[in-house]
């Protein structure tokens, strides 16, 4: 079937079986490889992109289903040639190291600093709320350390 | 091909539902998806995904949450936050925040795991479910929804259209809580939730549902029975005992039969601890 969906600001039309993931309509049909696939059962987030505002695992979602949708994915973060505060923070605090589960990562956490979850937490709480909201992108290499300083930087620097 | 059907309303879904009952019914995909390349490839979709009849929370004198409604939905909701306590918390704790962004209520109650978090919930709050379908719509006690592993009431031209939860009176406190091997995203080990009524601090009646023990989600009416009339403390003693010889738990990949007996002694004998 045709499925016709708004990703990262332009329109795209696919040609597909309704029951094919989103992720690998990214992946294979748009070249977009920036989406990763980890576990392929929505337990890592290495997958991880927004539609309709909301973070979900693109390895569970039917295609069929995103006709009329919006989606984003990580190359859909920066404006131009401007990273988002997360992708700059992430860089800046060394909040990778394999590379899988960080474009997962950045998608989830500019989700949550644009929706303003971490607005007016003190440190300690952001650190927390954090590592709750972040449960589902699992990181194998880092012991997530620098991944949530990099957040909390970035989420202290988009509400300054 | 696949055929994929996205209906404008409940009409239209009850329609393809009855016209293709060999058709796979799918909103968040959270249980579904899992591993799609792997699955066989269904004849057809019927998507349910934000159909709006199905995507709503009244408050009356029950609270009726429809089954398209997402666990983030339930877990901000503030009526089901003060009201319906161990629906909020288990909401707050099936899968992680993608998970909770797409998975909805009718779908852990139509895929009926054992280890659903919000299903002891349901009963616990003694919940009533409403389906539907071309013959009309009918309601039925969620303790009897249930009928083995992963099986339930639902007729093959049936869709689930929502929960009806009655609010708990003053003199009653809620409560819920899952073991598993982290908080996020780990399938629970046990859970457990409860509706206790008291008079001062001693039980006058209970509800307790544990998942992860039986096949399905079950009642603990041996447990329910032996704490009537027992002040709490005496009634952790009691609860613990009853559930000792009532529930028959398994070893699999996730635990052992052994440590999910023990943990859910642990469990119901805290529901009846003074706070």
């Amino acid at each position: 079937m045709n499925i016709t969906f708004e990703l990262n600001g332009q329109m795209h039309s696919v040609e597909a079986s309704p029951w094919k993931r989103l992720l690998d309509v990214l992946r294979e049909d748009l070249r977009l490889t920036g989406t990763k696939e980890g576990c392929g059962e929505g337990e890592c987030g290495a997958c991880t992109v927004i539609m309709d505002g909301e973070a979900v695992n693109s390895c569970l979602v039917a295609i069929g289903q995103c006709h009329g949708r919006t989606l984003t994915t990580v190359e859909g973060l920066a404006t131009g040639d401007v990273l988002h505060a997360v992708q700059r923070a992430l860089v800046a605090c060394g909040g990778a190291q394999c590379g899988i589960c960080t474009p997962g990562i950045a998608v989830c956490a500019a989700h949550v600093i644009d929706r303003g979850l971490l607005e007016g937490a003190d440190e300690a709480t952001a650190r927390t709320k954090v590592r709750e909201l972040l449960a589902g992108n699992i990181c194998r290499c880092t012991g997530y350390q620098l991944i949530v300083d990099a957040i909390v930087v970035a989420a202290r620097e988009v509400t300054r | 091909m696949t055929e994929y059907l996205r209906p404008r309303d409940l009409d239209e879904a009850v329609t393809a539902r009855a016209a293709h009952p060999d058709w796979m019914v799918l909103a968040g995909g959270t249980d579904l998806m899992v591993n799609a390349n792997h699955r066989v490839v269904p004849a057809g979709i019927v998507d349910l995904w934000r159909l709006a009849e199905l995507c709503f929370v009244h408050v009356g004198d029950a609270i009726t949450i429809g089954a398209g409604t997402t666990w983030s939905e339930v877990e901000h909701h503030p009526a089901i936050r003060e009201r319906l306590a161990p629906l909020a918390l288990s909401a707050r704790e099936i899968g992680a925040l993608q998970i909770q962004a797409r998975g909805t209520l009718g779908g852990n109650v139509g895929t009926s795991s054992p280890v659903g978090d919000s299903l002891p919930a349901l009963l616990a709050l003694d919940a009533e479910l409403e389906v539907a379908s071309v013959r009309g719509r009918r309601r039925v006690p969620y303790r009897e929804w249930c009928t083995g592993y992963r099986t339930t009431k639902l007729a093959p031209d049936e869709l689930i259209v929502a929960a009806h939860v009655p609010i708990p009176d003053a003199a009653t406190r809620t409560t819920w809580r899952k073991v598993g091997t982290r908080r996020a995203q780990s399938i629970s080990k046990v859970m457990g939730a409860a509706a206790i009524t008291l008079d001062g601090d001693t039980v006058v009646s209970a509800r307790v549902a544990l998942g992860a023990v039986a096949n399905r989600p079950i009642r603990i009416a041996a447990v329910e029975d032996a704490v009537k009339g027992q002040r709490l403390g005496q009634a952790a003693d009691a609860a613990r005992a009853a559930l000792r010889t009532a529930i028959q738990p398994i070893d699999d990949v996730r635990s052992t039969a052994t440590y999910r007996r023990e943990v859910a002694e642990n469990l119901v004998a805290r529901f009846f601890s003074p706070s």
